[in-house]
């Protein structure tokens, strides 16, 4: 196999411009997920039994089966019913993309809200007790305590997560949703070099998960001074972010 | 007695169960402003769950609190055990009684400034930038200026104590709850927590202290209780009670502190 630079590139271009799609995918299921993942979070911790039932519930259906399955049930299996057909959600599920984008938000509902629910329960009592003293309750306590130390608890785990989402928007492909993999497998059916087409994808799948590992490392640094390193010196003015940073 | 101020905390029979396990069996106790008052006894005596019951941290299974002349209002529930009637009223009144706790619980995402202003702008809704000013008061007064932008965990103990210390002062509270603060502390660190304890006692602050620290009690409070299983098994000025307690119990308590 020869070293064919004018092809990698015009695969690299071709590939390319399914980038958007890929991004697109990613950025609306995360987000779509992280909003289900919160309500069923909620049921998790919330004390009643039905709702921490159901919240168990999802979250081994839609942790214990494979996201491929859970594509083909919504994008092909729900098309057999004449009353989705023609319910008003049809155009919703009649369209490849937005059926690719609910079954991975609703996976990653799932890993997400485990995620969360991990960050809650590290949060340290005595911290809350200490907003409860001070005369906090409810949102008051929740938005200025217990949240943004949960989030900092489980920014490491949820940056995996992300990871993985990105990768697995791959599998909309199989449900004709032209994204970098689609895309890549409909250049191998016109030219036959496999190899360079699938080496070419994979390197797009690397820049976009450096550029995302590196954006979440730069969140993580933000969120944590309190965990690094007491400054060397004691200074008494500035940020203890930049006597490191 | 006909016109006695109102106390600053008034607490009255208080009773607090665990499970079969009956920790408080009937406490009272006045504090008029500018009390200081300690709280002794040995562990599992119920001190701390009595402190805590005043700021309803723990709720009392009986009894009445009333601070500054109001009192807690409080209902049964369906299983007939009390409860606040209004949490609102709660959150207000834990915000006048400031709290020191055994482990400091500052908040760890937040630096020391941060802690101390957290309380005065988001419960108390008072303009940040007088928050700061007055925050930064605080800090030089509680010898931590030079802190102000640390985070809790690289603090000491005795720092991080302080912090809370001043943390509590910075919500202006009617009265301060110290609760065991200085039992976490490594032994060459208890002095400077004292000292900033003792400053304010001699400011006229109310204060319940409930410690191990018998030098405090006898020198810098105003009165001492005694808690023996859940009850008050002796009360009164320290001068009285350290010399001539009529309670073997107390005698024999203080009695291990000496040997």
């Amino acid at each position: 196999m020869g070293f064919d630079v004018a092809f990698l590139w015009s695969t690299f271009v071709k590939l390319g411009s399914a980038v958007p799609m890929t991004l697109g995918l990613f950025a609306a299921s995360v987000s779509l997920g992280a909003l289900f993942a919160l309500g069923i979070t909620y049921c998790r911790v919330s004390g009643g039994v039905l709702l921490s039932a159901f919240g168990r519930a999802y979250i081994f259906v839609f942790r214990g089966s494979p996201l491929l399955i859970q594509m083909f049930l919504i994008y092909y299996g729900l098309g057999q019913f004449p009353a989705v057909r023609h319910s008003l959600f049809w155009p919703v599920l009649r369209d490849p993309f937005s059926c690719a984008v609910l079954a991975l938000a609703f996976c990653t509902a799932g890993y997400q809200a485990e995620i969360m629910r991990g960050g809650l329960q590290a949060v340290p009592a005595r911290e809350i007790e200490a907003g409860r003293a001070a005369g906090m309750s409810g949102l008051l306590l929740f938005r200025r305590i217990i949240a943004p130390i949960a989030i900092r608890q489980a920014l490491p785990a949820y940056s995996t997560e992300i990871i993985l989402m990105v990768k697995s928007t791959a599998l909309a492909s199989l449900v004709t949703v032209w994204e970098v993999t689609g895309t890549a497998q409909r250049l191998i059916s016109q030219t036959y070099r496999t190899m360079e087409v699938f080496l070419v994808a994979t390197l797009i799948y690397l820049l976009i998960n450096f550029i995302i590992v590196r954006l979440m490392a730069l969140v993580e640094y933000r969120l944590s001074p309190h965990l690094r390193e007491r400054p060397v010196t004691a200074n008494s003015g500035g940020r203890q972010g930049e006597v490191h940073g | 007695m006909a016109d006695a101020p109102v106390p600053a905390i008034s607490v009255r029979n208080i009773h607090k169960s665990f499970g079969q396990h009956e920790v408080l069996r009937g406490i009272s106790l006045d504090a008029q402003d500018g009390d200081v008052i300690s709280i002794l006894g040995a562990s599992g005596s119920g001190k701390s769950t009595f402190l805590r019951c005043i700021n309803l941290l723990e709720t009392p299974d009986e009894g009445e609190i009333t601070v500054a002349g109001e009192a807690i209002a409080m209902k049964r529930n369906r299983a007939g055990s009390l409860v606040p009637a209004d949490r609102k009223q709660v959150d207000r009144i834990r915000s006048e009684l400031a709290m020191v706790f055994q482990s400091f619980n500052l908040w760890s995402h937040m630096t020391v400034l941060q802690n101390l202003i957290e309380g005065p702008v988001h419960v108390l809704k008072r303009p940040k930038a007088e928050c700061i000013a007055e925050a930064e008061a605080l800090l030089e007064k509680v010898g931590l200026a030079e802190r102000r932008n640390y985070y809790p965990a690289h603090l000491s103990g005795g720092q991080q104590q302080r912090a809370a210390i001043a943390r509590a002062l910075a919500m202006q509270p009617k009265a301060l709850l110290f609760d065991e603060p200085t039992s976490a502390l490594d032994p060459e660190l208890v002095g400077e927590v004292l000292k900033v304890m003792r400053a304010l006692a001699e400011e006229g602050r109310t204060m319940l202290v409930v410690t191990h620290e018998m030098a405090f009690a006898r020198n810098v409070s105003d009165r001492v209780m005694f808690l023996h299983e859940g009850i008050v098994e002796a009360d009164g000025a320290p001068e009285d009670i350290f010399t001539n307690s009529d309670s073997e119990r107390f005698r024999q308590f203080i009695g291990n502190f000496q040997a």
